[in-house]
């Protein structure tokens, strides 16, 4: 039903000619307005501010920052994969039929998200404590404060915290796959495994790689509580520079830049990534 | 005479309260065409999900082929089959699905030669000839390349009824193969179907299409509250039913 304020005007009253006025758009031009003049005075504080951008530049690239930074990118692309191989074993123990790996898989969950990762940081890092050697009795045994270095510890308590989070995007992406598909899968003789590794999970990339590029943005900067147990990371190789020279605020810089970098450059390879698993989507961008 | 092919004694299966099957005896000959034919919640489905153990029976038994379907029988004790074995007996019979259920991240033809390749082991380029001819068979030589994504309704459970025949099934279960598609491609997916039963496969087909049934199957079961309340041939189950109740099924489809 044609509505009763709007009388039908019909097509032939109207004139050849219309022209469609552009709308101004206020809001924008207010709205840049405010945020230019707000980013002028941010800029001016800082440039007064007691920085020495001398100072920022200069360490930007000293031997102890970059090597900070590789042992950041190493840090993060081991415990991240740690991290996924973990969180894969125990997302597809969570679903299997087993009640004793659902059981499993579901306490590993609830005892690794449920603790700070800085505490399981150095709960590993102190594992000497509770146990002085470590090993199996016969083959090899040692001393646990040499096995447990930084490094290890590090490694240990990210990636198996990341393992319990990445276990339920990953359990995410195996439900999101169509019920249909296990039963395809299965009607051509495959079994469980089978059907996981050739037909379920290259389906559910799909939904787990966007939150898993998240999480390993994540992880990147997670690497800097590494610091507290003396891993050698960016931000653990700045503050012993700041605690010689007390250029604490230039040095947080360097280091802040080093983690934006990092992230600006590793952030494509997850639209690669995503382009490989869309294979076969009916849209894709 | 022959053993049958598939021979169904007194099968159970209850979800729940609710009782899919309440005791189905039924045997399929080897080359036989049959066609089930229900109101939906009338078990057929769940009945060939059991043929195919994607559903685990309460009692009952079927045998496909001389072998005992789930379980291996020592004296008078049945022992659960192991997955490993269930996949193995699960080869001999094929299954078509109402919604198709192709991979979507595969093409036509791989989704044809994944089961022999990775399930059979065969020679890949052997399974992929064998794979361009059966998508010749069913009218789809030049779609190998494509993604089911871009494959009409009808063209993608023509891809699914050769997904399953390259796995040289002995039997194929057909789960109302056309109720998702759109009128007009019912047809080529019934025509595809009708070759194959020409050639002589044994076929299960639930199915909602009584003309096919008329035209197709050796036999009609008519099945209602998961029983069989009514099954002989074609003819004259569809024209001329004994029970009141397969009358009023189809003069209700019938309308």
């Amino acid at each position: 039903m044609a509505s009763r304020s709007e009388p039908f005007v019909p097509a032939a009253e109207l004139p050849d000619r219309l022209r469609i006025v552009k709308r101004w758009h206020v809001g924008r031009w207010l709205a840049a307005a405010v945020i230019l003049a707000l980013l002028a005075l941010i800029g001016r504080a800082f440039a007064q501010g007691q920085i020495e951008w001398a100072y920022v530049l200069r360490f930007f690239t000293v031997p102890a920052i970059l090597s900070g930074v590789a042992n950041t990118v190493v840090m993060s692309v081991l415990a991240m994969t740690l991290g996924i191989v973990l969180g894969v074993l125990f997302a597809i123990m969570r679903m299997s039929e087993n009640p004793v790996l659902r059981g499993a898989a579901l306490g590993y969950v609830w005892l690794f998200r449920g603790t700070p990762v800085i505490l399981q940081l150095l709960l590993w890092f102190n594992l000497a404590l509770v146990f002085p050697a470590i090993g199996v009795p016969g083959l090899f045994e040692a001393r646990t404060v040499d096995v447990m270095t930084p490094f290890a510890a590090a490694l240990l308590g990210l990636g198996i915290n990341q393992g319990a989070y990445t276990s339920e995007v990953v359990r995410a992406g195996l439900i999101a796959v169509d019920a249909g598909q296990y039963e395809a899968a299965q009607a051509i003789g495959m079994t469980r495994l089978r059907s996981l590794r050739r037909i379920i999970l290259p389906q559910a990339m799909r939904v787990i790689l966007p939150p898993i590029g998240n999480e390993f943005i994540s992880m990147i900067k997670l690497t800097s509580l590494a610091s507290v147990i003396q891993y050698s990371e960016v931000l653990h190789n700045a503050e012993n520079i700041y605690y010689a020279n007390s250029r604490v605020i230039e040095l947080l810089i360097v280091a802040g830049l080093w983690y934006l970098i990092i992230v600006s450059i590793l952030t494509p390879f997850q639209m690669l990534l995503e382009r490989r698993f869309a294979r076969g989507a009916a849209n894709k961008r | 005479m022959d053993a049958p092919l598939v021979s169904i004694r007194d099968v159970r299966k209850s979800f729940g309260s609710f009782h899919a099957l309440a005791g189905v005896s039924l045997d399929v000959a080897a080359g036989e065409v049959l066609c089930i034919i229900g109101a939906s919640g009338s078990g057929k489905t769940t009945l060939l999900r059991c043929i195919n153990q994607l559903v685990e029976l309460d009692s009952g038994a079927i045998i496909i082929d001389g072998e005992l379907i789930g379980y291996r029988r020592v004296q008078n004790r049945l022992y659960p089959l192991g997955e490993k074995e269930i996949a193995r007996q699960r080869l001999k019979t094929g299954m078509v699905f109402q919604r198709f259920n192709l991979f979507p991240h595969m093409t036509a033809l791989e989704n044809l030669i994944e089961g022999p390749v990775q399930v059979l082991r065969r020679d890949k380029a052997q399974a992929m000839r064998e794979a361009r001819e059966l998508l010749a068979r069913v009218g789809l030589s030049g779609k190998s390349d494509s993604f089911p994504a871009d494959l009409s309704g009808g063209q993608q459970q023509r891809v699914a009824i050769a997904r399953a025949l390259a796995m040289r099934p002995k039997l194929l279960l057909f789960d109302e193969p056309t109720s998702a598609l759109d009128p007009e491609l019912v047809g080529e997916v019934l025509a595809v179907m009708k070759e194959l039963a020409l050639s002589g496969m044994t076929m299960i087909v639930v199915t909602h299409e009584l003309n096919f049934a008329r035209e197709v199957a050796n036999r009609v079961v008519f099945m209602d509250h998961g029983l069989i309340v009514e099954a002989g041939r074609a003819a004259d189950v569809l024209s001329s039913p004994r029970e009141a109740r397969t009358r009023a099924f189809l003069a209700a489809v019938l309308g």
